[in-house]
């Protein structure tokens, strides 16, 4: 085995008392593509802005070539040959493709940014790449493919010889992963050296030669790919067997509760049918951007659909707004926590009470002590780790700050529940307990609809599952029938 | 992809100030089919020495917006600037008026950097750190005046008459106006900070990876469009001879409204210099063009008002345009 072209040995960093890295190690070979798996909230991001200069390592060391390095800066990284592909979009959408590419050091002439040249060179870096994007289209027009491309031709234009990839299929279809994992293979031929972030482990098998596994911000396993397993990864992973992850509910269903027929809203989502029964789990697939939030959002009154009925226990229903929504039973606990969901800066209290007010007020005015007796409830039913009800949510860890919000909905009673990405973001032991909520209060008769991309709470978790591809239903399938491969299958083939 | 494709493309990408430009060219139009002074080029030449200030400013401004900022501050620090150097003028009547230019560019540029690294240092935002400074500046106007006013016996003429020398039928102040427009829009589209200013503006957290502190080119920002408001100060007390408290109160307003209407977005990262330099034409000729009707100044208000509604729903509506294509073409 040859030097390793970049190697960290025991990095750590904290924020604020909270360790996102304690000890991680990592080595990177040219010309090969080391697999970094780990679970949400392992540290994986921090150590991508580590190797990127976004942020600095408390302890550690960085070799590169077999020499000390430092990265305090992202230019530092640039000169270092490091780049990233980012999973979400880190590009600017008004600005044209070819700024995109030369974004951080644009050619230059005479001191001026020397446009004909770096129009040119943009072009010449797509065509390497097998594409046609026109270097002048404003990159907002492009798709999630496009858009990882433009940043692949970013690397290419620092000539990087570290190529970071932060989940770049999470959002793609089944051909366009093809066909980037066809660009890995040819950066790796080239002989550099790729840092591959993802949760697709069939991908990782295929395109990874190395593997690090990293848990609550330590390495805990790294070696061949091809001397491993699945299994094996995924219990390193999760630290623990992997069927206790996701416990199981079993419990009896009952009579329908919402039906959805031929809902559309072009050009978002077209033709969407399913229905939720009483004490049933109905788990919706697809990859980012299938339309499945804008499918709950209609639910919720947040936009109209174009066609297509609602019913709620035998009756029509035409949410116009939110507010419409909610008084008809139906609750949503959006994705976005920090933007969505939790009001931080207010008290666990205000939180909960804030879409019951009505019910808990009385002639006008709010009750402190009833909201109190309704939060302090909710603490105790959800485990919420606090210190009392007053205190605020900004204060509260992840896992916690989404149960306060999942109370909040449930406060209002509701006939339906719908809950976009639960456990995004959450450590492990946050989302067992999630999951083990939601699964009684499916056994307390509620109709539950859950919106995720992650296939394992998927398949644990739904007694049904949907997948959305591309604004459209590509299978409805019961839980007893349903395998990884079919359902993932129906999300991604073209 | 063919070359017309891509001409085409370029269009559409530009096609809001070209629309602006017909619509300002059809109302300059109709108003010179109505009013003989819309006819004569020399009182056209005058409108735009009236509207020079406004563009100056509206510059500065739109860097800030372009950086997600806003700065409500200007109008008071050209008030200040304009006293400070109409006072210096009073009691030093030898110092020569070019510098004196250059004085009051650079007290405004110290102003400007004081808003930017409040906002910068201090992670405040933008719209309160200017909503205190400007109160800051106007209160500093009057503590420099005493609340007295420096009239034009009180000012020298060689201070008073640089900017009305005129050169190919324009004044300087409108030169100076036009020079200001080419420099930025070169700056802005060939030097790296110039690009860098729009993607900080356009996505933060993006330009945080290439090394881009977005703090940092809002400070920058801050601190040209306090030089220009700096710089503003001196054309203003000599343009209408007078400087005193209340100079050129609420004008912050119209500065903003040029950029909003010249299609500068509030949410940062979008903005032309032509788009600015046409919503300070279209703003001016309404200006001068309503009192001709014979339209009373409240209305004259109303109107403006109006126009800026207009706007700011026009550049809403092409944004909420951009809804997600998800479905793909071909029908299943």
């Amino acid at each position: 085995m040859t030097a390793p072209l970049l190697q960290l040995r025991g990095v750590a960093k904290s924020f604020g008392g909270v360790r996102a890295l304690e000890s991680a190690t990592l080595e990177l070979q040219a010309g090969a593509a080391t697999a970094l798996i780990g679970e949400n909230g392992a540290g994986k991001s921090t150590l991508v802005k580590i190797l990127t200069g976004v942020y600095r390592p408390d302890a550690g060391h960085i070799d590169i070539d077999g020499r000390a390095a430092t990265i305090r800066s992202p230019q530092d990284a640039e000169r270092l040959g490091i780049s990233v592909i980012h999973q979400e979009s880190v590009v600017f959408d008004e600005l044209t493709v070819a700024e995109n590419i030369y974004a951080a050091s644009p050619p230059r002439r005479g001191g001026r940014i020397d446009w004909p040249r770096l129009r040119r060179d943009a072009a010449e870096l797509l065509g390497r790449l097998e594409s046609d994007i026109d270097p002048r289209a404003p990159l907002g027009d492009l798709s999630v493919a496009g858009k990882h491309l433009v940043q692949i031709a970013r690397a290419l234009a620092i000539r990087a010889r570290i190529v970071v990839m932060d989940e770049p299929t999470a959002a793609l279809s089944h051909r366009e992963a093809d066909e980037l994992l066809a660009i890995v293979r040819r950066l790796k031929q080239e002989g550099r050296a790729i840092l591959y972030i993802s949760h697709r482990f069939e991908e990782i098998m295929d395109i990874a030669d190395h593997y690090m596994v990293l848990r609550d911000g330590a390495t805990v396993g790294a070696g061949q790919v091809r001397d491993t397993s699945l299994d094996a990864l995924i219990q390193l992973m999760a630290g623990r067997p992997v069927a206790q992850i996701f416990p199981k509910l079993e419990c009896a269903i009952g009579a329908e509760v919402l039906r959805v027929e031929g809902l559309s809203a072009v050009p978002e989502f077209r033709e969407i049918s399913f229905s939720v029964r009483r004490g049933e789990i109905l788990g919706v697939y697809g990859l980012v951007g299938a339309g499945r939030s804008e499918v709950m959002q209609t639910l919720f009154g947040l936009q109209r659909p174009d066609t297509g009925t609602i019913t709620l226990d035998g009756r029509a229903l035409a949410p116009a707004s939110p507010r419409a929504a909610i008084a008809a039973g139906i609750a949503c606990v959006p994705e976005d926590r920090q933007r969505q969901g939790a009001i931080l800066g207010r008290s666990i209290r205000d939180n909960i009470a804030l879409p019951s007010l009505a019910r808990l007020a009385r002639g006008g005015f709010t009750r402190t002590a009833r909201e109190r007796g309704a939060a302090e409830r909710w603490i105790g039913q959800l485990q919420i780790r606090c210190r009392d009800a007053e205190q605020s949510v900004q204060e509260l860890s992840g896992g916690n700050q989404q149960k306060v919000v999942l109370a909040r909905w449930l406060e209002t009673r509701p006939r339906v529940l719908i809950v976009d990405e639960p456990t995004k973001g959450i450590d492990v032991g946050a989302k067992a307990a999630v999951h083990r909520t939601l699964g009684e209060l499916a056994a307390q008769g509620l109709a539950i609809i859950m919106v995720s991309s992650e296939l394992p709470e998927i398949l644990g978790m739904s007694d049904r599952i949907l997948v959305m591809r591309r604004g459209r239903t590509r299978a409805l399938i019961e839980r007893i029938h349903a395998s990884a491969e079919q359902v993932l299958r129906a999300a991604t083939d073209a | 992809m063919s070359r017309g494709m891509h001409d085409l493309l370029r269009r559409l990408r530009h096609s809001r100030d070209a629309g602006l430009a017909l619509l300002t060219a059809l109302l300059l139009l109709a108003l010179a089919a109505r009013f003989s002074a819309f006819r004569d080029v020399a009182s056209l030449a005058g409108l735009f020495d009236d509207t020079a200030i406004l563009i100056l400013l509206a510059l500065g401004q739109m860097l800030v917006i372009v950086t997600r900022g806003i700065d409500l501050s200007v109008a008071a620090n050209v008030a200040l600037s304009g006293m400070a150097v109409a006072l210096l003028n009073h009691a030093h009547p030898a110092l020569p008026a070019p510098l004196l230019v250059l004085l009051a560019t650079l007290l405004g540029l110290l102003l400007g950097l004081c808003n930017g690294l409040l906002v910068w240092r201090l992670g405040m935002p933008p719209i309160v750190v200017t909503l205190g400074t400007m109160a800051i500046f106007r209160g500093a106007v009057y503590l420099l005046s005493g609340g007295a006013w420096v009239t034009s016996d009180k000012m020298t003429p060689a201070f008073q008459s640089l900017m009305r020398h005129t050169a190919l039928g324009l004044t300087l102040l409108s030169w100076l106006a036009l020079l200001a427009v080419a420099m930025l829009a070169l700056w802005l589209h060939y030097a790296r900070t110039g690009r860098r200013l729009y993607m900080a503006g356009g996505n933060p957290s993006a330009a945080a990876y290439l090394g881009i502190e977005a703090g940092r080119m809002q400070c920058l920002a801050f601190t040209v469009s306090g030089a220009l408001a700096g710089l503003c100060g001196y054309l203003w007390v000599t343009r209408y001879a007078v400087a005193y408290t209340d100079v050129a109160q609420g004008f912050e307003l119209q500065v903003i409204a040029a950029c909003v209407i010249g299609g500068v977005s509030v949410a940062g990262g979008v903005g032309t210099v032509a788009g600015v330099l046409l919503g300070c034409l279209f703003l001016g000729l309404i200006r001068n063009a309503l009192p001709l009707a014979g339209i009373s100044p409240f209305w004259q208000m109303a109107v403006s008002g109006a126009v800026i509604t207009v706007a700011v729903v026009l550049n809403a509506r092409r944004g909420a345009q951009r809804r997600r294509h998800i479905l793909e073409a071909d029908a299943a």
